[in-house]
């Protein structure tokens, strides 16, 4: 299993919200365990979906110089299952950002119905520090073309948003598989 | 300018809310971390609450004063020293520190703030902000 729990961004907008979906298909393995006979998207991996979405969102502001890592779920509440065929709409807005980190708001819908709302915190360690990595950033922008964020992403003025030179490496990126 | 009590209603929702816990258990006197269970993460989401219930500014550092306590020049034998008490005390005009003194174990610091220092603290910054009359 991968674990990209969000399929593509439809609107990002740096430092502010983004929008991303996720198409919930038969054809994922785990839906047939859960359950059997009664595929439902798990909710964890819907909450884990509202976080890629916020988390990336908040690691973009800083121009993935620092480490985002998900600090804690504040508040979740689902509203009704999501089931195969259904394309969940995760909306995420950063509330508020400071040195430490970023509070985030996140909702899904399905439609027009509110499926799941949620409060995500994020904290930034800083990479320069010689911390411990959890990402490469090449990963993080491959993934981010994956999910087409630099087709639809704009800064807070409108203007297209480049894929970032990378002060730590100086290599090309873009290449899902990372750096050896 | 808010009353102690309506300052201590806005700092209770924003514990509630931000530790999960029942509004009966914040009292003035529950220590953060000793009786409503704070983690270090959950002081940022505190931060962020009380910034938007008051609009006040939290800089880093002003409710917790983590430089001194990770300064070498006032720990000793892992206890702070009589120079890094007058810092914190200092720093923290609105925590009442005397427990700590008494046996100040730098790692025990994160037991000594109390829901009521935390109301003091917001006091202190409504109380900067405002304009003297006439």
């Amino acid at each position: 299993m991968r674990w990209f729990w969000i399929d593509r961004y439809t609107e990002f907008v740096s430092g502010q919200h983004a929008t991303a979906i996720k198409n919930v298909s038969l054809a994922e393995d785990h839906l047939h365990d859960h359950f059997p006979g009664a595929p439902v998207m798990p909710n964890s991996l819907i909450l884990e979906g509202m976080a890629q979405t916020a988390g990336l969102l908040v690691a973009q502001q800083n121009d993935f110089q620092l480490e985002v890592v998900l600090a804690k779920v504040a508040k979740v509440e689902f509203h009704f299952l999501a089931r195969p065929g259904d394309t969940l709409v995760y909306r995420a807005n950063i509330e508020d950002m400071k040195e430490g980190g970023a509070f985030t708001s996140v909702t899904s819908h399905v439609e027009n119905r509110l499926q799941a709302e949620s409060e995500i915190f994020f904290a930034h360690l800083d990479r320069r520090e010689g911390g411990q990595k959890m990402f490469e950033p090449e990963t993080i922008i491959g993934w981010l073309r994956a999910v087409r964020m630099f087709e639809v992403g704009r800064d807070a003025a409108g203007n297209p948003l480049s894929i970032p030179k990378l002060a730590t490496s100086g290599q090309p990126v873009g290449s899902s598989n990372g750096r050896e | 300018m808010p009353s102690q009590e309506q300052i201590f209603e806005k700092v209770r929702t924003a514990l509630v809310d931000a530790l999960g816990v029942d509004e009966e258990e914040v009292t003035p006197t529950a220590t953060m971390v000793g009786d409503l269970g704070a983690e270090s993460i959950d002081f940022l989401d505190i931060v962020f609450r009380l910034e938007k219930a008051f609009d006040i500014k939290i800089p880093r550092g002003e409710l917790f004063p983590e430089d001194i306590l990770n300064n070498a020049e006032y720990l000793s034998d892992g206890k702070v020293t009589a120079a890094g008490i007058a810092q914190l005390k200092k720093r923290m005009p609105f925590a009442d520190l005397s427990k700590f003194e008494a046996n100040p174990v730098v790692q025990d610091f994160v037991l000594v703030l109390t829901v009521q220092d935390l109301v003091r603290y917001v006091e202190s910054k409504l109380n900067q902000g405002k304009v003297p009359a006439g």
